[in-house]
């Protein structure tokens, strides 16, 4: 089941992405609505991650595009946020947390600009709302994972967006921390803000969304979480490996072929 | 000795010139190696520094002189296309990247040494001096050269200086700097041709071989010192410029010296002193915690052992020998002896005439809570983490130091404040 929304914030259009030739995302055809809680949901290697990196243009994408409140992300760029995986940075960086905070405010203040008072106070404001303020000062190699994942939200909300792409901000976090970062997501949703989280774990997904999205190399379902998240579903997602996808991909990595005929034409959105 | 005023006087002005430049130089190239170092293209900087000898080579052949301008441009197009065939070699081939630097390093250089010994048989007589991009040579850092190289050193500094936010972002978080809207590629390039250009400065000091040296070391050695990037390039940089002055002073000693290979040795010693002196990360640091925390086991194992004994007597104030407290906990007597005197001196213990030794009130409080740690933590082993009363012990023994008051009151809180561990002791 796949329900298309009127008006999306979010429109991806026949997207196919590859990896080194071979697709990992078939055709997705999606639209999302605003001032919502949106989960990604699948099995691992379902291309969860890249979907929203193709969104946010950080990899090239062999075909179809994807839209932000009907426009390129380029011209709405300000108003969307991402929080990549934890693992993706070296957190023995030499910076503090209030360094990697006040990162979330760079955007706005473009280049060749040092930080102002104000994007200080919004840094500050931030930890405060994931409960990190004490740790203004602590050299980030210190903190635990739970507070690593704080520290890359508050970075997020220090940029202050409309929309907020998060890739697995659950994965290894202790039980409070996942209780408080859902708390907040909560709270930014009913402020009218719409948050994308990339998620593994189905029993959580039913209390924590509103709208679910089902992927495992294609589009599953997508809809209101009540209504999406069936047996019928699940087992499309997670039962029976989707051998002749996977085989079709290694045959298109293997040959060097590409993923379409003419790939120039189709990526040329990525920048 | 002499030499050492001599040259500290600075009254030869081309001494002055030397040194402030070779200063300039290295420490542009510490400050730019700090951005390779964190990228972690350390190795790359080193296939750049063999890279730019060829390079160097061609624009002496094709121009005829050796002309500073002519020879920075040479080694700055080859220098940047052997950054451009590793990133080739690693996106379009199976061939790793470590296995790109050193196959892009090794041509690059060996084609350089080839030209090199080309043009010292070719019989052209301006060639002399050439020889000394291979190990460097600072004192020949004079008049034009120094102004062409320590422009290009200034230009490096300012460039770092604008885009200081900018690279520190990239060098973090490749990918969020992306989804801000920043021209990221245009950064990397912009921070590539920084490497290459301090190499291509860096070289007249420390010479093609040993220029990663410069490069890298000082940056390294200074992360050993600080945890903040601004206070790290700072550092990284007054180690560079102590180099940068160092080599301008063996150059000036002894002039048949290669100025490059005493460089490498002296920020050498500097980054091996930072790595065993440096307070936190350093070596003797770690050492020197290792040992307090040895230290306060055995104060605390000597304090909870006198608590036992005193539960078992009925009395906590009365005096031990040595030999009672041996028989309940082994510990060799001269550890023992140490520690004692050292609780002693802590105001923990008292010794009696008798050559026994008592608690004070503020070291029975001390003992009572090592106790009462090793208690709770072997009934939330079992309890929460389900094992065997009899295996839970040695754990104890060594949680019982490290647990903090905050936790303590988190583990009553869960156990329901219990009166007894799992082996029936009370807990006090």
């Amino acid at each position: 089941m796949i329900v298309q929304v009127k008006d999306p914030v979010i429109e991806v259009h026949d997207l196919t992405v590859s990896y080194d030739r071979k697709p990992v995302l078939w055709d997705i055809d999606l639209t999302l609505p605003g001032n919502s809680l949106i989960g990604i949901i699948g099995p691992n290697g379902a291309g969860k991650s890249t979907l929203i990196k193709a969104i946010m243009g950080l990899i090239p994408v062999s075909s179809g595009y994807a839209k932000i409140y009907d426009q390129e992300l380029k011209a709405v760029r300000q108003q969307v946020s991402y929080v990549p995986q934890r693992e993706s940075v070296d957190w023995d960086f030499p910076a503090s947390v209030y360094d990697v905070v006040l990162m979330g405010r760079y955007g706005k203040m473009g280049l060749f600009k040092r930080p102002v008072k104000a994007d200080k106070d919004a840094a500050m404001d931030a930890l405060t709302k994931v409960g990190m303020q004490a740790y203004a000062n602590r050299q980030i190699s210190q903190l635990s994972g739970g507070q690593q994942q704080r520290v890359f939200l508050a970075r997020a909300l220090a940029q202050d967006a409309d929309i907020y792409f998060m890739d697995e901000p659950f994965a290894g976090v202790d039980i409070a921390t996942e209780n408080a970062i859902i708390e907040l997501l909560r709270t930014m949703r009913d402020n009218g803000k719409t948050i994308i989280v990339v998620h593994h774990d189905l029993q959580s997904a039913v209390e924590y969304f509103d709208w679910t999205v089902l992927l495992n190399m294609r589009l599953v379902g997508s809809g209101p979480t009540a209504e999406v998240l069936n047996q019928e579903l699940l087992e499309k997602t997670y039962g029976g490996k989707l051998t002749v996808l996977t085989k079709v991909g290694e045959l298109l990595r293997k040959k060097e072929f590409p993923a379409r005929e003419n790939p120039a034409k189709a990526t040329k959105w990525k920048r | 000795m002499e030499t050492l005023t001599e040259f500290l006087s600075f009254s030869d002005a081309n001494v002055r010139f030397v040194t402030f430049g070779s200063v300039l130089l290295a420490a542009s190239s510490a400050v730019v190696g700090c951005f390779t170092l964190l990228r972690k293209r350390a190795l790359v900087g080193d296939a750049i520094a063999h890279a730019v000898l060829p390079g160097v080579c061609l624009a002496f052949i094709l121009s005829g002189t050796k002309n500073p301008v002519y020879l920075l441009i040479g080694a700055f197009i080859t220098g940047w296309l052997s950054v451009y065939c590793i990133d080739f070699i690693t996106s379009r081939t199976r061939i790793k990247e470590d296995a790109a630097i050193g196959l892009v390093l090794s041509v690059f250089f060996g084609f350089g040494i080839l030209l090199l010994t080309a043009i010292q048989h070719g019989g052209n007589a301006s060639q002399s001096g050439l020889d000394k991009f291979l190990f460097g040579k600072a004192a020949s850092l004079v008049g034009e050269d120094l102004i062409t190289f320590g422009s290009v050193a200034v230009i490096l500094l300012i460039t770092i200086l604008l885009f200081y936010k900018e690279f520190k972002l990239l060098c973090f978080d490749r990918a969020y700097a992306h989804t801000l809207g920043f021209p990221v590629k245009m950064l990397e390039l912009i921070l590539t041709t920084l490497t290459v250009l301090a190499v291509v400065v860096g070289i007249q000091a420390v010479g093609v071989v040993l220029m990663a040296a410069i490069l890298i070391t000082p940056a390294a050695a200074a992360r050993f010192w600080t945890d903040r990037l601004g206070v790290m390039i700072l550092i990284a940089a007054v180690i560079g410029a102590f180099s940068g002055f160092s080599g301008a002073f063996v150059s000036y000693v002894a002039p048949a010296m290669p100025t490059g290979p005493w460089i490498v040795m002296i920020v050498s010693v500097l980054a091996i002193g930072s790595f065993i002196l440096a307070p936190e990360k350093g070596w003797l640091g770690r050492m020197y915690r290792q040992k307090n925390n040895r230290e306060n086991i055995l104060d605390e194992n000597i304090l909870k052992l006198l608590y036992q004994l005193g539960e078992q007597n009925g009395s906590f104030f009365s005096g031990r020998s040595l030999a009672e407290m041996q028989e309940k906990r082994e510990i060799p007597s001269g550890r023992l002896m140490k520690g004692l005197k050292r609780l002693r001196s802590q105001g923990y213990l008292k010794r009696d005439p008798g050559n026994t030794w008592l608690l004070t009130p503020e070291g029975k409080t001390r003992g009572q809570r090592v106790v009462r740690l090793h208690r709770l933590w072997e009934l939330y082993l079992t309890q929460y983490l389900n094992i065997a009363a009899d295996h839970v012990h040695e754990d104890a023994e060594n949680i019982e130091h490290i647990l903090t008051p905050e936790l303590e009151a988190k583990i009553l809180e869960q156990l329901g404040y219990p009166e007894t561990d799992p082996h029936e002791s009370r807990i006090p």
